[in-house]
């Protein structure tokens, strides 16, 4: 079998998404490494892992159920409803702040060793999804702590996942093409977290934003994801704002899309600028 | 041109440098106008560039730099090519497009075979991560399956001997068992073509022997097509079936070993050379400067080829009976040459200068470094005036392919001039009684 590779100024890669299954190994690879090395030489070690979410769980109740009494979805709990929203939020700003900064912290590999670009912000967001898991395993013992039953609808979560993870892959890809060019970029994203952080629906319920503002307010893709949440792990207590949602989802299939085709233009001179 | 495993036509990459125009400072002092002026200016320029998308080159002025031009050869499958210039000359360049990670700015490459490249050892490992974790992460980097790892997981550790220290961390390692490991995974890669680049030049000589062997055992059994750059021309002598020289971003010559080494080492400008630098005025005689004139200059010579030595000596008092010894020292410190000046009544005994010439017809000597130790006195027994050592550093190197192995300067010291003679014994009661 041979395999004829011609390297030539501007020419787009014929067998990109070929290369990208020849080298699925080292999706793996990178995720385990950064994995491995987290908590390498730590005492307490994978408990860090679980404390951060549930610190902020309990931070967030207290913030916003007690002192603001803010109202939370039916009659579910206050904490569960934060933590429905906090799950996927976590695992998308975790999963871009990470991958918007992964090429050039990798950026001895980029300039040394040949494989599709593409796998080293993709391998980060991997990471923030194990870190996912690690917190839904406490969201689970949280629901047996309330003695809150999953409905039907909980099978439709994984659905919801993938769309947790286009909405972040988009945007991450996107900026960390820019940010090899102009550094500026890694501290536009602490910013874009915080911020985000209190404007997305994830320490209150987006029943409290007013019907005129909804579908505006669904621009940010992470409404529909968080809502979707919501729906799946609240059962009937949280609804789902159909056009909302759909909207949600729409952005962030631009931003799939918009994100792979900006790193794939400037990714032949990576090497060149990092 | 059927055969051509990497056929490369008119290849040019084109860089961005950046200057300061401050620091020649064509006046005694910058005046705030000129430097509110230069600000501006900067800012104007990288505001367009980033509107452009361009990237963005600190400094004021901005030059074109051409690292490669209009660079074109072939490789045939099987063929083991070398490549040798002066630094900077568009080497890594070169294998840094042919590996794909970065784009020519002209002209195309067409690659039939699959390749791996080896620019660095150690790419990616990390250094929190165990021996034998990064064994799995830089083979997986370079290409290699997980199965294929664990398939040659006992030979690489074996090859770098590092088995103690399998399971502690790589920032534990000295930096000695890192390159060894590092290179032991990488030399156990089964590529089509194999892109090296100066990787070679790491480690002790003991592991840079393992090295070669190892290089010459993937190109030799296996037929595979391998391009190395190196600096170590017996390595290049010895492996390499064809060579490219660069130079300043062009080939300026594709031809057998031999020749473009030559052309390569007859670049030279340096005489190999030490010049007194205190105490020039000193009354005691000493020596004010030894020059080394070498077959190819630049302290490098040619094995058989003349060699030429020139002392300058001063005795502002005269010497009684002026001896002047020298020896030429290898690389272990061990002399192989050893010669005197010793003519009793006209060295050094009048006041002033003398220059000595020490010409040898045809140096024997085996490839590697030598220096120069030499003493300047009375016959042995007298006053030493002055001794050095380590001065004039020159290398032999030997580039006639008569053996299919190349020197290496632990083999022997010299290579004397001798016959061999060969003749069959016919009968076996002959060749007992060792009759000819």
């Amino acid at each position: 079998m041979e395999d004829v590779i011609v390297i030539e100024p501007g020419r787009h890669e014929r067998n990109y998404w070929s290369d990208l299954w020849r080298y699925r190994e080292l999706f793996r690879v990178l995720a385990w490494r950064d994995l491995a090395v987290r908590y390498k030489q730590t005492v307490i070690g994978v408990a860090w892992a679980v404390i951060r979410p549930l610190l902020t769980v309990v931070v967030f109740t207290v913030i916003f159920g007690r002192i603001a009494k803010l109202p939370s979805d039916g009659d579910a709990p206050y904490p569960l409803m934060v933590f429905a929203g906090m799950l996927p939020w976590t695992f998308f700003a975790t999963g871009l702040s990470e991958a918007s900064n992964s090429l050039v912290n990798n950026a001895n590999l980029i300039s040394k060793v040949y494989f599709p670009r593409l796998i080293v912000p993709t391998a980060t967001v991997i990471v923030a999804f194990v870190d996912f898991l690690i917190t839904f395993a406490m969201l689970a013992l949280l629901m047996a702590w309330y003695r809150f039953l999953p409905s039907w609808r909980m099978l439709v979560l994984p659905g919801f996942v993938v769309l947790a993870f286009v909405t972040s892959m988009g945007p991450a890809l996107w900026i960390t093409a820019l940010n090899v060019k102009y550094r500026d970029f890694r501290y536009v994203i602490p910013f874009i977290a915080q911020f985000g952080l209190y404007v997305s629906p994830v320490g209150f319920s987006s029943i409290v934003v007013p019907e005129e503002w909804r579908l505006l307010y669904s621009m940010n893709p992470m409404v529909g994801v968080i809502d979707g949440f919501r729906w799946c792990i609240l059962g009937g207590q949280a609804q789902l704002y159909p056009p909302g949602f759909a909207a949600s989802v729409l952005v962030a299939g631009f931003f799939l899309w918009f994100g792979i085709h900006r790193f794939r233009s400037t990714e032949k001179s990576f090497a060149d600028l990092i | 041109m059927s055969d051509a495993i990497i056929t490369v036509e008119n290849l040019s990459k084109k860089y961005l440098v950046g200057h300061q125009s401050g620091n020649q400072s064509r006046s005694n002092y910058t005046a705030l106008r000129d430097v509110i002026g230069r600000q501006i200016r900067n800012v104007a320029r990288k505001t367009v560039d980033v509107v452009r998308g361009r990237q963005v080159v600190q400094g004021d002025e901005v030059e074109e730099f051409w690292a490669l031009k209009d660079v074109s050869f072939e490789v045939k499958q099987g063929e083991v090519l070398g490549i040798i210039g002066r630094n900077g000359a568009g080497k890594s360049t070169l294998l840094k497009i042919l590996s794909r990670i970065t784009e020519p700015t002209r002209g195309r490459v067409t690659l039939r075979g699959r390749v791996a490249s080896l620019l660095e050892v150690g790419t990616g490992f990390h250094p929190e991560l165990t021996g034998r974790e990064n064994i799995f992460l830089n083979g997986a980097i370079l290409g290699m399956s997980r199965a294929e790892i664990r398939h040659k997981f006992d030979e690489i550790v074996a090859f770098a001997d590092v088995e103690r220290f399998l399971d502690t961390p790589v920032k534990r390692f000295s930096s000695g068992m890192y390159v060894r490991l590092a290179f032991a995974v990488a030399a156990h890669l089964e590529p089509e073509i194999l892109v090296v680049d100066e990787v070679l030049a790491v480690g002790d000589t003991e592991f840079q022997r393992k090295c070669l062997g190892k290089m010459e055992e993937v190109s030799r059994n296996e037929g595979r097509t391998v391009l190395f750059v190196s600096h170590n021309l017996s390595a290049v002598a010895e492996m390499a079936d064809r060579a490219l020289l660069f130079d300043a971003g062009s080939v300026s010559m594709d031809g057998s070993v031999p020749e473009v080494v030559s052309l390569y080492l007859s670049k030279g400008r340096i005489e190999a050379q030490y010049v007194r630098v205190d105490g020039v005025d000193s009354l005691l005689p000493h020596v004010v400067r030894v020059e080394i004139l070498t077959s190819e200059g630049n302290g490098v010579h040619r094995f058989g080829q003349p060699l030429e030595l020139k002392f300058w000596i001063q005795h502002r008092q005269p010497m009684i009976h002026g001896c002047f010894c020298f020896q030429i020292v290898n690389q272990f410190q061990a002399p192989v040459i050893h010669s005197s000046y010793f003519h009793g009544d006209t060295f050094g005994h009048r006041p002033g200068s003398s220059v000595l010439v020490c010409r040898f017809p045809a140096l024997l000597l085996n490839v590697g470094r030598f220096h120069l130790r030499t003493w300047l006195q009375e016959p042995p027994g007298g006053e030493i005036y002055e001794t050095l050592d380590q001065i004039c550093v020159f290398e032999v190197v030997r580039v006639d392919q008569t053996q299919f192995w190349g020197w290496r300067p632990e083999v022997c010291a010299y290579h004397d001039q001798h016959a061999w003679i060969a003749a069959e014994v016919t009968s076996y009661t002959n060749l007992a009684a060792c009759r000819t």
